[in-house]
C-alpha cells in the first residue's frame, strides 16, 4: 500500500517536472560559456568571460533573441585542454546549449574542435592565434597571423627597421608566428638578426640580452607570454636597453598586462592588435562605459575581451537573420550578415569563418593606455594559411558541418 | 661587440645566475644537511621575500628602499621559517616522506594566501635608478663588455651572504654546535648541545637567506604567487649536485650550473639548454652520486 503511494508520488513528481521543463524552455534558450575560471589562464579568461556575460545581459535587457531570454551555462575549463573537451561535450549533450563561447589557448581549441565537429555544435573563439586551422564548426574572431603579426612587420618596414630579432615563449603560437615572419622577412629583403625561445614561465634572460646586444637589431618582435615579459623587460632595462633605445613590438601584451606589469617598465614599447581601449567611436565608448559600470571604474578592456563581446553580438544578429537557433543556419547567416558596427569598428565574418577586421599598432603611454600610431589601410581579409609559408593550402567557404 | 667580450659576458652572466642559485639553494642545503628535511615550501620563502620587498618599497620609497628591504625580507622569512619548523617540521622529524608532503601542503597554502592577499597577477618591484646603470668597458681585449649594476649588486649580496654564513659556521660558538650536530646528533646532544635549538636556528637562517634571494629576484622579474616554483627545481639540482649539506659544494654546484647554462646558450636556445643541463646533472650523478663535495656525517650515513 505504502509502496503504491510512493510510486504514485513519484509519477506525480515526474509529470510536474515534465510539465515545467518545456514551459521554461519556451521563454529561454541556453548558450555555453566555457573559459578557464581556475588555473594559470584564469587571469586572462575571467575578464573575457565577464565581457561575454556583459553582452548576454545587454541582449536580455533588450528583450533577448527571437523573443527568448538567453541563459548562459558557465563551465570551468580549468586551464586544461582535456577539461575543455569534456566540458564542451557536457554543454552540447547534457545542457543542450545552442552555441558555445569560449577557449583561449590553442591547445584548448584543438581539444574542443573534434567535439564540436562530432556533435555538430558551433564554437565562437575570441583570441588571436597562429592560423593553420579551418574548421566548419568554429567562428575564429581573433586575429589570424596576417591580421596581427604581418601588419606589425609592415609597420616596422615602413619605419625603416631592417634588422629584426625574434624572441618568444617555446610553444606553438610563437613558433608558428615566427615561421611566418621569417618567410616574410626573407621575402621582403630584411635581415633576421636572431631568433630565441624560452620555456613558458622562463625568468632568466641574461644570455638572450647578451645575444641581442651582440646582434644589434633595429627592433625586437616579442611573442613571450605572461610573466616572462616582466623578466625580459626588467633585464633589458638593467642592461640599458629600454624601449626608447631599442624598440620592442609585443604580440601578447594588452591593456591588462600593461597595467599589471607597471606601465613605467613598458612605456614606449609597441603592440599590434585589432582593438585598443583608446579606439575612437561611440560604440566603443558605450562598451567601455558599460564594462566599467559593471566591473569597476579602474578595470580595463583588451582585444580578446572585445572579441568575446562581439562574438555574442554577432551570434545574436545571425540568429535574428536566420530566424532559428540551428548552429549551421546561424553560421551561414553570420557570414551573410556583412559589415556590422562594433567596438572594434566595422567587422564581418569572411566565408572562411574568420573575422575581417582592421589592424592597429599602439604605443604604450605612461598611463597604461595605448596611443594608436598606425592603422591598416582598411579592414584586412583573414588568411588562415599564409601563402608564403604554407603554399597550396587554403581555407574555402564551408557549406556543411 | 667583440667575440671575446661576448664570451666573457656570458661567463659573467653565468656567475650572476650562479649567485642567484646559491642564494636560492643555500637554505635547502643547510636544512637538508642538518635535519634531513626536504622543504618543499622553500620556494615560497623566496616568494615571501619578494612580497616583503614590495611592501617595504611602498613604505620606504626612494633609492635606499631596496637596502631596507633586504633585512626586512631576511627577518620576515626567517620568522616564518621558525614558525614552520616549530609547528610542522619538528613534529615530523625522522619522517622524511611526511615532511615532504606536509611542506608541499604548506607551499600550496602560502601560494593561495599570496593570491588572495595580493591578487593572482602579481606585483612589481621597480629597481631603484642607481641600479639601472651599466659599466661598459671601452678599451682592452674585452671592449664592449657590459656589466649591469643590477647583476653586480646581486653578486655582491651573494658574496656577503656566503661569507657571513661561512664565518658563522666556522668561527662562532653556534657554528661549532651546528657542525657538531651535523656530524653526530646523539653525541652532540649528549655533550650538552641543544640540538633542538640548533635545528630551529639553522632552519630559520636557511629560510631567511631564501627571503633575501626573493628580494634579488624581484629586481630581475615579477613577484607572483608562483614565483618560487620556477626556482625550486634549479635549487634542488644545486643541492643534489653540490653534495647534500655542504656550503662549498653548494657554491661550486651553483657555479657549474650557472656557467654550463650560460655557455651552452651561446650555441642552443634556452629550452634546449635546460634539457642539456638536466642530462648533464643525470650523467654527473651517475659517476659521482655523492655530489661535488662529500660531507662525512653520521646523520647522512643513517
Amino acid at each position: 500500500m505504502a509502496l503504491k503511494h510512493i510510486g504514485l508520488a513519484a509519477a506525480l513528481l515526474a509529470s510536474t517536472m515534465l510539465g515545467t521543463v518545456p514551459a521554461r524552455a519556451d521563454g529561454t534558450v541556453k548558450v555555453g560559456v566555457l573559459q578557464s575560471l581556475s588555473g594559470t589562464m584564469a587571469i586572462s579568461e575571467v575578464p573575457l568571460e565577464d565581457a561575454e556575460l556583459l553582452a548576454i545581459s545587454q541582449l536580455n535587457a533588450k528583450g533577448g533573441v527571437l523573443g527568448k531570454q538567453i541563459v548562459p551555462v558557465e563551465e570551468d575549463g580549468a586551464s586544461d585542454p582535456s577539461t575543455f573537451a569534456q566540458k564542451a561535450t557536457k554543454l552540447l549533450q547534457e545542457d543542450k546549449v545552442v552555441t558555445v563561447f569560449g577557449g583561449w589557448t590553442s591547445s584548448s581549441r584543438k581539444a574542443m574542435l573534434p567535439v564540436f565537429q562530432r556533435l555538430h555544435g558551433l564554437l565562437w573563439y575570441p583570441v588571436q592565434f597562429e592560423g593553420n586551422e579551418c574548421s566548419p564548426n568554429i567562428m575564429y574572431s581573433g586575429a589570424q597571423p596576417n591580421q596581427q603579426a604581418l601588419p606589425a612587420l609592415t609597420w616596422a618596414e615602413q619605419k625603416g627597421y631592417k634588422k629584426i630579432f625574434l624572441i618568444g615563449s617555446d610553444y606553438v603560437y610563437p613558433r608558428t608566428a615566427n615561421l611566418i615572419l621569417k618567410k616574410h622577412i626573407a621575402h621582403d629583403g630584411l635581415t633576421l638578426s636572431g631568433e630565441e625561445y624560452v620555456p613558458l614561465g622562463g625568468t632568466d634572460f641574461s644570455s638572450i640580452v647578451a645575444e641581442i646586444q651582440k646582434a644589434g637589431p633595429d627592433i625586437i618582435i616579442n611573442t613571450l607570454n605572461g610573466d616572462s615579459n616582466v623578466s625580459f623587460f626588467k633585464q633589458m632595462a638593467a642592461a640599458g636597453l629600454t624601449p626608447d633605445k631599442l624598440p620592442v613590438m609585443s604580440f601578447s601584451i594588452a591593456e591588462p598586462e600593461a597595467k599589471a606589469m607597471g606601465p613605467s617598465l613598458l612605456a614606449g614599447s609597441y603592440t599590434s592588435w585589432n582593438y585598443y581601449q583608446s579606439l575612437p567611436g561611440q560604440t566603443n565608448a558605450d562598451f567601455v562605459a558599460a564594462y566599467k559600470a559593471k566591473y569597476g571604474a579602474d578595470s580595463v578592456v583588451d582585444d580578446p575581451m572585445v572579441h568575446g563581446y562581439v562574438d555574442v553580438e554577432e551570434w545574436a544578429a545571425a540568429v535574428t537573420k536566420a530566424g532559428t537557433f540551428d548552429p549551421k543556419a546561424v553560421r551561414n547567416a553570420a557570414v551573410a550578415l556583412g559589415f556590422e558596427d562594433s567596438p572594434l569598428g566595422s567587422v564581418k565574418f569572411a566565408p572562411n569563418l574568420s573575422m575581417v577586421q582592421t589592424g592597429y599598432i599602439g604605443e604604450l603611454q605612461p598611463d597604461g593606455q595605448f596611443k594608436i600610431i598606425w592603422t591598416s589601410p582598411g579592414p584586412i581579409t583573414p588568411q588562415p594559411y599564409d601563402a608564403l609559408t604554407f603554399p597550396g593550402k587554403s581555407c574555402v567557404a564551408h557549406t556543411a558541418f | 661587440m667583440q667575440e671575446s667580450a661576448f664570451l666573457l659576458g656570458q661567463v659573467f652572466n653565468g656567475v650572476s645566475v650562479a649567485s642567484l642559485f646559491v642564494l636560492a639553494a643555500l637554505g635547502l642545503a643547510l636544512s637538508f644537511g642538518l635535519m634531513r628535511v626536504i622543504n618543499m615550501a622553500h620556494g615560497e620563502m623566496l616568494m615571501l621575500g619578494g612580497y616583503l620587498a614590495y611592501m617595504t618599497l611602498s613604505v620606504v620609497p626612494g633609492p635606499l628602499g631596496i637596502l631596507v628591504a633586504l633585512p626586512v625580507a631576511f627577518l620576515g622569512a626567517a620568522l616564518l621559517g621558525a614558525v614552520l619548523e616549530f609547528a610542522v617540521i619538528h613534529r615530523l622529524s625522522a619522517r622524511p616522506l611526511d615532511t615532504l608532503l606536509a611542506t608541499w601542503g604548506v607551499s600550496l597554502v602560502l601560494q593561495q594566501a599570496a593570491r588572495n592577499l595580493f591578487g593572482a597577477i602579481g606585483v612589481q618591484v621597480i629597481a631603484p635608478t642607481w641600479l639601472n646603470h651599466t659599466v661598459t668597458l671601452h678599451s682592452g681585449p674585452f671592449s664592449g663588455l657590459d656589466l649591469p649594476f643590477t647583476r653586480l649588486f646581486i653578486l655582491l649580496v651573494a658574496a656577503i651572504v656566503l661569507g657571513a654564513i661561512a664565518l658563522l659556521l666556522n668561527k662562532t660558538r653556534l657554528g661549532l654546535y651546528v657542525r657538531a650536530v651535523n656530524q653526530d646528533r646523539p653525541v652532540a646532544a649528549a655533550m650538552g648541545v641543544n640540538a633542538r635549538l640548533v635545528d630551529l636556528l639553522v632552519f630559520s637562517l636557511g629560510t631567511g637567506v631564501a627571503g633575501l634571494a626573493g628580494v634579488i629576484l624581484a629586481l630581475l622579474g615579477p613577484v607572483t604567487p608562483t614565483v618560487g616554483q620556477s626556482y625550486i627545481v634549479p635549487a634542488f639540482l644545486v643541492v643534489i649536485l653540490g653534495g647534500l649539506g655542504s656550503l662549498v659544494g653548494t657554491t661550486i654546484a651553483s657555479l657549474i650550473i650557472g656557467l654550463f647554462t650560460a655557455l651552452i646558450e651561446i650555441f642552443v636556445d634556452v629550452s634546449v639548454a635546460q634539457v642539456l643541463l638536466l642530462v648533464f646533472v643525470i650523467v654527473f650523478i651517475q659517476f659521482r652520486p655523492q655530489g661535488v663535495i662529500t660531507v662525512r656525517s653520521r646523520a647522512l650515513e643513517g
